[in-house]
């Protein structure tokens, strides 16, 4: 059904969607943000923190680490369009006591990168910060920049910690919470002028915890990143249908949050669905289908992913539509399932 | 001065070192022997071929201390080619950052010795390398590091002519050049051999002198057999005053110093008879 050939053809003329730059914002037309909300909390952190450094493979203003790059020229370091040597030698620098922060996108560190990441960071456990731009579908290039499995490939890494956070609140507090962390961690990038979305819910990002942002008796919906986003308007709008959804946002993907994921699917009696924006394999509804079944906690269950193909290039809206995860879709979806 | 005390010239120090280094060469490959020994087979060959290197660095060019493997002023010394753990492993005995008496735990369980080289096993192994093509890498981001922190420490990094099949050494070079990383010396043994045979017709890598330099490196190539070549070139890339990279190449024959292993054809990992290891440390013996 996600076969580009099968798709029918535009019945009506509308306003044509542009594909857009590499990187398409996410927000919706209106929405609050705030720009470059990486770039700014780390350039904050690092003013206190002598020990961080900033890395890149010819990305800086494309993982919004030029903030960081202005703000301490002297500790960011260009290493050229090589992510292997990248991520080896940010592995290295962290051998004498630095603390790197290394972005490119995230289809480069975890296809192209994967055994320098495996070797030469992860498995001494070096404190490298791997921040990567492109998670998911975010953006109109096609598979050569859509990283659709980087949460499978990462999952099965050990050490590796893995952090998909939802908007600018998430990415500002999440940035000084993994460099705390004292091992390796992969973190998901929404870059640009990126949606303000957890700041009217009572939250605070903690590392390795899942959050109850919304309680809601039918549904339970259990999600990272972007998508957890799109569960809080879904959720808005269902509401206004006569369905509750509670949101359980789990920017931490490993170690997830199994106590906290158990102790709200274990309720009973609410349809689970965990919403990410990730191929349908090895991502966090694998990760929570496991956990729930591992223990004996069996409700209904579905999910909202990308599907298990490459994905067509085009306009983020209408690629979002097309493969479920914009908020229209979301609400389809559950609705279906509900049968209402 | 009258010349009656001729051992104080520089020739004569230099022949006392260089003694001094052989006789270190020796002890590396009988303990490399010993250990091949517990396993009845391994990489014993390259160990053998590169013992006079090893010896060169641990007993002339690397600051350490052997009672304290990371004392923060010590060189770092990579092993990017991780099956060469046992050769490695062999020159940290004789250096005395390792037990003699470990080597019967060689590539044994619960060992701090595996076959191949790990960072967090071994005290003195710096990298876990194995995955050729990573030490180099590595080794930016280390030198980059200790220039940050105004080290004068040099970091060595010991690679194979096989390694230079991978592109991320060459990604490494290109790197080491643009950060002017004077703090850098590569090693790279040549000895002609990796798994699927002769390196030169697995994926032929000359002419290697020229190529390094094309990228902005030093470049110095010895025979690494001949122990004075090598300590003069190492010592010379230490002592160099230009803000770049510096490699010696060193052509090596393994199993050098045991001549029935010397004479094979094939040698990237061997199988040796029980009753030739003996024979192999007979021939490395003082009196031979």
């Amino acid at each position: 059904m996600n076969d580009a050939q099968n798709r029918p053809a535009a019945d009506k003329p509308a306003p044509k969607l542009r594909t857009s730059a590499m990187i398409a914002s996410i927000a919706a037309p209106g929405q609050a943000t705030r720009p470059a909300p990486f770039g700014h909390a780390l350039a904050k952190l690092a003013a206190t923190r002598p020990e961080i450094v900033g890395m890149t493979a010819d990305l800086g203003k494309y993982t919004d680490l030029h903030v960081f790059a202005e703000a301490f020229p002297d500790r960011f370091y260009q290493m050229g369009m090589a992510e292997q040597v990248l991520m080896a030698a940010a592995g290295g620098i962290a051998r004498e006591g630095f603390i790197p922060f290394a972005t490119t996108y995230a289809v480069f560190a975890a296809r192209r990168a994967y055994d320098f990441i495996c070797l030469s960071i992860v498995e001494e456990n070096l404190p490298v910060k791997i921040v990567c731009a492109l998670p998911g579908l975010t953006t109109g290039y096609g598979p050569s920049h859509q990283a659709t499995e980087d949460l499978a490939i990462f999952r099965g890494m050990p050490n590796l910690t893995i952090v998909d956070p939802c908007d600018a609140v998430d990415i500002e507090q999440a940035v000084p919470a993994i460099a705390d962390h004292p091992g390796p961690v992969y973190m998901r990038l929404l870059r640009g002028q990126v949606p303000v979305v957890l700041d009217r819910h009572d939250y605070r990002f903690e590392l390795g915890k899942a959050k109850l942002l919304r309680d809601g008796g039918d549904v339970l919906m259990i999600s990272s990143g972007l998508m957890t986003m799109r569960s809080l308007e879904a959720a808005d709008r269902l509401a206004a249908d006569g369905i509750g959804v509670a949101v359980l946002h789990s920017p931490t993907i490993k170690p997830l949050d199994t106590a906290t994921i158990l102790s709200e699917a274990g309720r009973g009696g609410r349809l689970v669905v965990v919403a990410e924006n990730h191929s349908i394999v090895g991502g966090l509804g694998e990760a929570v289908a496991g956990t729930l079944l591992r223990a004996g906690v069996t409700p209904a269950f579905r999910q909202i992913a990308l599907p298990d193909a490459f994905l067509d290039a085009g306009a983020l809206p209408t690629l979002h539509d097309r493969y479920g995860i914009s908020t229209d879709a979301v609400v389809r979806q559950v609705k279906g399932w509900l049968d209402r | 001065m009258d010349g009656t005390d001729d051992s104080a010239t520089p020739a004569r120090a230099g022949n006392r070192l260089h003694a001094e280094l052989a006789r270190r060469a020796r002890n590396i490959r009988r303990h490399a022997v010993r250990m091949g020994e517990v396993q009845g087979q391994g990489y014993v060959a390259q160990a053998l071929g590169f013992a006079d290197v090893l010896a060169a660095l641990y007993f002339q060019a690397l600051r350490y201390r052997p009672e304290d493997p990371a004392w923060e002023d010590r060189d770092r010394c990579l092993l990017s080619m991780g099956h060469y753990a046992i050769a490695l492993y062999a020159a940290l005995i004789e250096a005395g950052i390792l037990p003699e008496n470990e080597i019967e735990t060689y590539g044994s369980d619960d060992s701090r010795l595996p076959m191949s080289g790990m960072a967090s096993y071994t005290p003195g192994m710096e990298v876990s390398g194995g995955s050729l093509g990573q030490g180099l890498p590595v080794a930016i981001g280390i030198c980059l590091g200790l220039k940050r922190k105004a080290s004068r420490s040099f970091v060595y990094n010991l690679l194979s002519d096989g390694e230079l099949d991978e592109g991320s050494t060459w990604e490494a070079a290109q790197s080491a050049s643009h950060w002017k990383l004077d703090n850098l010396i590569a090693v790279v043994d040549v000895n002609n051999q990796q798994a699927d045979g002769p390196s030169s017709q697995v994926m032929s890598f000359e002419p290697l002198e020229e190529r390094w330099r094309s990228f902005g490196w030093e470049v110095r190539r010895v025979d690494g057999n001949d122990i004075a070549a090598v300590s003069d070139a190492l010592a010379a890339m230490r002592e160099l005053n230009d803000p770049k990279p510096r490699v010696v190449i060193c052509d090596t024959r393994m199993g050098r110093g045991v001549s029935f292993l010397e004479a094979r054809e094939k040698t990237h990992f061997i199988r040796v008879d029980p009753h030739e290891w003996a024979l192999a440390l007979d021939e490395l013996s003082e009196e031979a």
